[in-house]
């Protein structure tokens, strides 16, 4: 007896003592690189972290440049970095640029024979998707009801309706870019449940344009006043102006309409928001082009040191530079040897245009093989030299800004429209514009124009916003692109002249994976 | 007469030795079976320290009181007692206890009869080791158990090795078995700056290891035992020996066995004229010099060992005092080891044996000096007419491809590598554990059992590379340092009831306990640029000095805890059960889902106790084993908070000039996560037959086994836009492995001089993926794994559903009529008209079909020869060497501009142009490799006073039977490249017992 009862004791003692234990399985980060969804917002300055997040989603490629930490996987950090899957998108499957690189899939661009399994156009796809699920996250973590919950007022509350604006014109950057790269895609808001297996429905071109439309038109009017202080690097009305000029410009590709009018409204009211041109070109491109926000809508900045990124405006430097080229005069330490240009855009320019950057020397202009670097020209548009002709802070990483909209564009964009059968607009103000733009190039009016015509226009946004990342969208707004037409570069469908492909090109595919995730979608007609 | 009268006169001078008086007692000691002399017996003086062992030749002698009762003890062997009774010669033969190895095997939480296992459970003793210079306890373990594949480690000193028990039960999580050393739990990961984890245990230090294979055994272990478990014990001391002082040094010289065969300087030389003809910027950039860089950058290493042990029982107290020294080369110059340990091991019996208490304490120092094994590659690359030094060079006085002074792209200069860089580390490490086991009075059957250990290490390292150094010119070189603490606590108790009921022909062996572990670490690194560098004040780079790794300190913890129990129920002496059941709770995952519990039952059946067995007399056993369990694998690789909602800061690099171009903030991002993340869940059946005839003297087992895991960790994509990244880690997958093994161990010839032991073992296993994805989708292509040189984010293997881990996918070649793969050209698999990624398909993987290990021991007297072999049949591996260097396109390389040196395959093949993805690339890797080949003497009690001396030659990786053309077929990733050769060693053994 004695013993069972010292036995049952001895048994109850230890289940005290193990049950106290068991509390510390709820273990937390120790550390202060993790914090808890709980903890972080405890700190008011993490509601600006978290929209510097969104922005720099555009610039970095994770929590650590130039790579480590990264936002999504399945793919090198530089090959998935946004600008730079937005080049290869917009840009290498066109005549302004081919690439010498044989990695994965990269040349299926230049050939413009993509499948649905390649790997460099699921990484733009879910990076276009990882920037719009952050955003929905941001505007769920900023409703009233969060904000009321921890107690916010005063002047970061009237901040944070400001963030939440910019949150979702980032979320309809994206969204624009999926509609002109993928066109149907997968549609998802802050309203939609995260996880627990929801599935995301299709939605049609036709409703993402009204989407991104309603977005724009609703967040302009008590977004920043356009060139507001405190903004760089941030969006402004200009900007949100700028995505609705760019949108109603493609109506036709998107759905079918012309909706040109508006395209002169918004153009029209850029303009007049007090922007303008920099008189030196290559002040636009260069290491310390912040200092160019005068002609600059919106940018996406680098540096060299804080903001770096195997992709990005390094890409484009250091990508383009080979050959002969002193990589020291464009302000890195080395080139990587792939960009060149076609002699489609080369013939385009005319000697004197001082935007005709391009290194000749031990380049032919012809392009026998890709994998060479020395046949293509290559192009010295982009550098890392500051103003003053010293190197950026890094020779390793660009501090160059990407300028995504800038108003010589808007100018191009206001005469397209008028050309087009746009109102209130005036054919006398669009060549204006347009001189202005030949001035600057050519440092005189050597260069200007008393006419212009639709054909004049494309060529002059191919040598004004050359590797600008908007050249894809062009050509197919001129029919240009894939499908039965005339116009061809070299390596187009794979042939040394050129020749043409399958009009089911003009769209890019849904990635397998995303098919095979959700049930919801349809691939694109043709893949 | 006179002999009579002789005989007499003989006997009364002995006659006053015989009453009360010391006698010398002399004789031999034999073993039963087969008569043969037993060297290194134990003889004492019952009740008294004094004792004495018998020598080589078995025989012994001893002054002992002539009433005295004299302990004839040996492992393996049935104690005896002699008295002395007056005779000045005994000869004694000692009869074998039924098992060879040691009667008690050491299981989970204690220890059973080896004959009562019910699982499948193999245990290698000390004199069935691999040896030669063994730096890790893998080295000592490969080839010697059936199913346990272990990769031995590169040629690097002290690198650890792979060891896969089954081939792994899990595809993204942790493949690595448990591995418990005297009843604690390590973990897998160590401190950075330690090349090998176990490393810092001295493998002369470990007794045996128990391998616990299938799920009736492990299950016990519950949420980490999904990959088996291996078991080490480590030396003891014993009652009753005297004090044994050992000493044992080893001495190796390692050399290289094959080298890459890339071309000569004249070679390259003549090909570069003939191709680049009429191209003075290619040939310009030739230099003058005859460089074999691979003899440069390798040489032949010197390494040795040291180890002295003390042995014995003070009263009460055995103790086992060791110290190490060991100090290793690599082959790659500048590459280096040096660890010293210690360990004492104290297991008093206490109390008439009802306390058994062990105190064990071990510690380690390691200091590490790291070569930069991207010399290896460098070298394969570097252009054989430059030289290595160049007087007029800026860059440390080693060559470096420039332009003026402005180094350019190329290769990095091999030499350079192995002596500009700098990167060191030292480790400590401590691990203390308290046993006891105590059987309470008033409840004799009952045991309480408390196991408390603690093990720290701690590591610190540097890395420095200087300023000029050409391939971190403009970076301005670097200057870093790093350092870890990590813990592991455990505190074990259980309870253990074992008790025969006659009444019921039953026998009851119940444990029930609890664990609980806490593992922690914290660490730092911080690493910079050299303030005012070469590049910055040749005015070529603008940076100054930068903080590349900032110092930001991590920390994190994780706590197990496990409820467990089993029962042993044996019934009629031959019907033996086991049911095992652990529930386990991890920190790592939410409350919700951290909560597992793993059974697991078991059968097993003595045919030989069996009355109708009774005549076989022939077999010493006969078990039918059946059984089956759950494990668990919990170390899913995605850190210690996995299913929490965290937000991550960003560093350097990172940062965002929010609203102005001078105002860089950090920025927060949410992480990835799935708040029901749980571990994967294995599913094993086994069925194996132990055997045993002649008194064991032939023995061995057979198993087969079938496997299923559920709840696969795998990286899927998820729908766009639904949660914070495009793959999220979840529990999807299922895999299914089926396996087979057979050992058998013999003694073919024993007699009184010469004696032949034989073991081999054979296994076989096959896994299979089954799912990957929550709907199937025949269109999912799989995971793409296994990182290439060459180009940029390249895989060459997948994981897909209805194929083997790690298969490799690549197009395939096709060849000439004279069997020469024709450039370029491949297999248009889905006749479609053209060659895209569609065209790939699954080739072979890199696992082994059939692995298997041979190990034989002849004994003549004095000598010995041993070898120890292994094979492994059907492993593929990806030939990363000759897919880049084989080509002849890698000749000038136009962004540099440089040269680079190809393989001899380029000449023989021809291409052009790299085809990184052609099946001709993956080749069969199939090798028998001689671990070991050993020649030994036994010198005996030359010194004199008990003493014993014996020398050994050995060689080891003696030679390799293979026809994978690089330069080494075990490549465990299954690509080759880069790969650190294992050299050949050439060892002399010296081991000294007082």
């Amino acid at each position: 007896m004695k013993k069972t009862l010292y036995f049952i004791t001895l048994l109850a003692g230890f289940a005290v003592l193990f049950s106290s234990c068991m509390d510390d399985l709820n273990t937390r980060p120790l550390d202060g690189r993790e914090l808890t969804a709980a903890d972080v917002f405890d700190d008011p300055a993490s509601y600006r972290q978290f929209l510097a997040k969104l922005y720099a989603g555009l610039s970095v490629t994770g929590q650590q440049g130039p790579a480590g930490m990264p936002d999504i996987s399945g793919i090198d950090e530089g090959f998935s970095q946004y600008l730079r899957a937005l080049f290869h998108h917009q840009v290498l499957s066109t005549d302004e640029a081919v690439i010498g690189w044989a990695d994965q899939t990269l040349l299926d661009f230049v050939h413009q024979d993509w499948t649905s399994t390649c790997v460099f156009i699921a990484a733009f796809y879910y990076r276009i998707f990882y920037q719009i699920a952050l955003a929905n996250e941001f505007l769920r973590e900023t409703t009233d009801v969060q904000l009321d919950r921890r107690g916010v007022t005063g002047q970061l509350r009237t901040d944070i309706q400001g963030y939440r604006l910019e949150a979702r014109f980032l979320r309809a950057l994206s969204y624009w870019h999926a509609l002109d790269v993928f066109g149907s895609v997968p549609f998802v808001t802050e309203n939609d449940p995260v996880g627990g297996g929801f599935l995301p429905p299709q939605i049609s071109r036709a409703d993402l344009f009204a989407f991104i439309e309603s977005e724009l038109k609703a967040i302009y009017p008590n977004m920043a006043p356009p060139r507001s202080p405190g903004f760089y690097g941030r969006a402004d009305r200009g900007a949100a102006w700028m995505l609705l000029a760019k949108l109603y410009l493609n109506a036709e590709v998107y759905i079918g309409q012309p909706r040109y009018t508006e395209v002169i409204t918004y153009t029209t009211n850029i303009i007049n928001a007090g922007y303008s041109l920099v008189p030196n070109f290559r002040h636009l491109f260069n290491a310390d082009n912040h200092l160019s926000m005068q002609e600059i809508i919106f940018t996406v900045p680098f540096d060299g040191i804080h903001t770096n990124t195997w992709g990005g405006t390094t890409f484009i430097i250091r990508g383009g530079t080979g050959g002969n080229m002193n990589p020291l005069a464009s302000g890195i330490e080395s080139g990587w040897g792939g960009l060149r240009t076609t002699r489609n855009i080369v013939e385009l320019y005319s000697i004197a245009d001082g935007r005709r950057l391009l290194h000749t020397s031990g380049q032919t202009l012809d392009i026998a093989e890709l994998t060479n670097f020395t046949h293509g020209f290559a192009s010295t548009k982009f550098t890392n030299i500051r103003r003053d002709g010293t190197r950026g802070s890094s020779l390793g990483f660009a501090d160059t800004d990407f300028p995504m909209f800038r108003l010589a564009d808007v100018y191009l964009m206001y005469a397209e429209a008028v050309l087009r059968g746009g109102t209130g607009g005036s054919m006398a103000l669009a060549i204006t514009y347009v001189n202005r733009i030949r001035e600057r190039a050519f440092g005189s009016t050597a260069g200007n124009v008393t006419a212009i015509t639709l054909d004049f226009i494309l060529d002059e946004r191919a040598r004004e916003l050359f590797w600008e990342g908007h050249r894809r969208t062009d050509l197919i707004r001129f029919g240009r692109f894939a499908g039965p037409n005339p116009y061809v570069w070299p390596w187009k469908g794979n042939s040394r002249d050129g020749v043409a492909v399958d009009a089911r090109f003009n769209l890019f595919p849904i990635p397998a994976a995303d098919l095979a995730a959700n049930p919801n979608l349809v691939q694109n007609p043709g893949y | 007469m006179k002999q009579i009268l002789i005989l007499c006169g003989l006997l009364l001078l002995m006659a006053p030795s015989l009453f009360g008086q010391t006698v010398r007692v002399t004789g031999r000691v034999t073993d039963a079976t087969d008569g043969m002399s037993l060297p290194g017996v134990t003889i004492m003086i019952q009740g008294t320290t004094i004792g004495t062992i018998t020598d080589i030749e078995g025989n012994y002698s001893i002054e002992a009181p002539s009433n005295a009762v004299l302990v004839f003890s040996f492992v393996g062997m049935q104690t005896m007692e002699v008295p002395v009774a007056g005779r000045t010669l005994i000869n004694v033969a000692l009869e074998r206890v039924a098992i060879l190895v040691d009667e008690f095997v050491v299981i989970g939480y204690g220890i059973q009869r080896r004959e009562d296992a019910t699982g499948a459970v193999a245990v290698v003793g000390a004199r069935d080791f691999n040896r030669g210079m063994i730096t890790s306890p893998q080295q000592l373990l490969a080839g010697r158990v059936s199913g346990v594949q272990v990769t031995l480690p590169s040629g690097a000193p002290g690198d650890g090795g792979v060891i896969r028990i089954r081939g792994g039960s899990s595809l993204a999580a942790s493949n690595d078995p448990l591995i418990v050393i005297d009843g604690v739990p390590i973990e897998n990961a160590g401190v950075p700056g330690v090349r090998n984890p176990l490393g810092t245990i001295n493998p002369q230090d470990i007794e045996s290891f128990t391998v616990l294979k299938d799920a009736s055994a492990t299950a016990i272990f519950g949420a980490r035992a999904s990959n088996g478990v291996i078991l080490i014990t480590t030396r003891r001391g014993r009652v009753g020996t005297p004090l044994q002082i050992s000493y044992t040094g080893t001495f190796s010289m390692s050399t290289i066995a094959k080298k890459t065969d890339v071309l000569s300087a004249t070679e390259f030389r003549d090909l570069m004229s003939q191709r680049f003809a009429g191209r003075p910027e290619v040939l310009g950039l030739l230099g003058n010099a005859e460089t074999n860089w691979q003899d440069e950058i390798f040489d032949n290493a010197i390494g040795h060992d040291h180890v002295l042990t003390a042995t014995g029982a003070w009263d009460f107290l055995p103790y086992r005092i060791s110290l190490g020294y060991s100090a290793q080369d690599g082959v790659l110059r500048t590459d280096n080891m040096r660890r010293m340990t210690a360990s004492i091991n104290l297991t008093p019996s206490l109390l008439n044996d009802d306390l058994q208490l062990t105190l064990s304490a071990r510690g380690s120092l390691v200091e590490n000096f790291f070569a930069d094994q991207g010399a290896i590659g460098a070298a394969l690359r570097m252009d054989p007419t430059q030289a290595v030094r160049d007087d007029q060079s800026l860059f440390g006085g080693y060559f470096a491809w420039r332009l003026g002074n402005r180094p350019t792209p190329g290769t990095p200069n091999p030499m350079a590598l192995l002596n500009l860089r700098d990167d060191q580390a030292n480790a400590n490490r401590f691990i203390g554990n308290f046993r006891a086991n105590y059987r309470l009075p008033f409840l004799p059957d009952l045991r309480v059992n408390l196991n408390v250990a603690y093990d720290f290490s701690q590591s610190e390292g540097t890395t420095f590379t200087p300023d000029f150094a050409a391939w971190s010119f403009f970076q301005g070189g670097y200057r870093g340092n790093y350092w870890q603490d990590r813990s592991n606590e455990l505190f074990d108790f259980y309870l253990n009831y074992n008790r025969a009921f006659e009444a019921i022909a039953s026998h009851i062996d119940l444990t029930v306990g609890y664990s609980y572990q806490r593992l922690w670490h914290r660490g730092s690194a911080f690493g910079e640029s050299n303030k005012d560098n070469l590049a910055f004040v040749m005015g070529l780079n603008p940076d100054r000095h930068r903080i590349l790794v900032p110092d930001i300190p991590y920390e994190s913890e994780q706590v197990l805890i496990g409820f467990f129990g089993r029962l042993n129920y044996t019934l009629l002496d031959r019907y033996l059960f086991t049911f095992t059941l652990r529930n386990d709770h991890t920190s790592r995952f939410s409350p919700e889902t951290r909560s597992g519990l793993f059974p697991s039952m078991a059968f097993a059946w003595q045919i030989n106790e069996e009355p109708f067995m009774a005549n076989a007399d022939f077999l010493s056993e006969l078990k039918f084993r059946v059984g089956v369990g759950v494990t668990g694998q919990e170390n899913i690789g995605l850190g210690d908070f996995p299913w929490m909602a965290r937000y991550t800061r960003s560093m350097l690099g990172a940062s965002f000039p929010f609203g102005s171009p001078d105002n860089f903030i950090q920025t927060i991002r949410p992480a990835g996560h799935d708040r029901n993340l749980r571990w994967e869940e294995t599913t094993t059946y086994n069925v194996g037959l132990d055997w045993g005839i002649f008194g064991h003297r032939h023995y061995g087992s057979f198993n087969f086994f079938m496997r299923e895991t559920r709840h696969l960790i795998n990286f899927i994509p998820v729908p766009a836009g639904t949660t914070l990244t495009n793959f999220i880690t979840t529990n999807v997958g299922n895999m299914e492995s089926i396996g087979a093994e057979f050992s058998i161990f013999t003694r073919p010839v024993v007699r009184q001089n010469f004696n032949w032991l034989l073991g081999f073992n054979a296994s076989w296993n096959r896994s299979e993926i089954t799912r990957l994805t929550v709907v199937d989708d025949p269109g999912y292509l799989g995971i793409l794994t296994g990182g290439i040189a060459g180009g940029v984010g390249n895989t060459i293997q997948i994981h897909s559903v209805g194929y083997s881990p790690y298969s490799f996918f690549v197009f395939q070649q096709v060849f000439d009529p004279q069997g020469r793969p024709i450039e370029g050209v491949f297999v248009d698999r889905n006749g479609d008209g053209i060659i895209n990624e569609d065209d790939l398909y699954r080739f072979h993987n890199r696992a082994p079909r059939y692995f298997m290990g041979i190990t034989s021991e002849f004994n003549y007297r004095q000598w010995s020869l041993s070898f120890a072999g292994r094979a492994n049949i059907g492993n593929f591996v990806y030939n990363n060497v000759t897919s880049t260097a084989g080509e002849l396109g890698w000749l000038f390389n136009s962004r540099g501009p440089y040269l680079s040196n190809v393989h001899r395959e380029a000449l023989t093949v021809g291409f052009n142009r790299s085809h990184f993805f052609s099946d001709f690339y993956v080749q069969d890797a199939s090798f028998f490799k001689m671990d070991h080949i050993t020649l030994s003497y036994n010198f005996g009690n030359i010194m004199g006073g008990g003493s014993n001396l014996m020398l050994s030659g050995i060689v080891q990786n003696a030679f390799v039977i293979t026809q994978y053309e690089g330069i080494d077929p075990e490549v465990f990733s299954g690509i080759d490249y880069n790969f650190y050769p294992r050299p050949r060693n050439f060892v002399l053994s010296l081991s000294l017992q007082f």
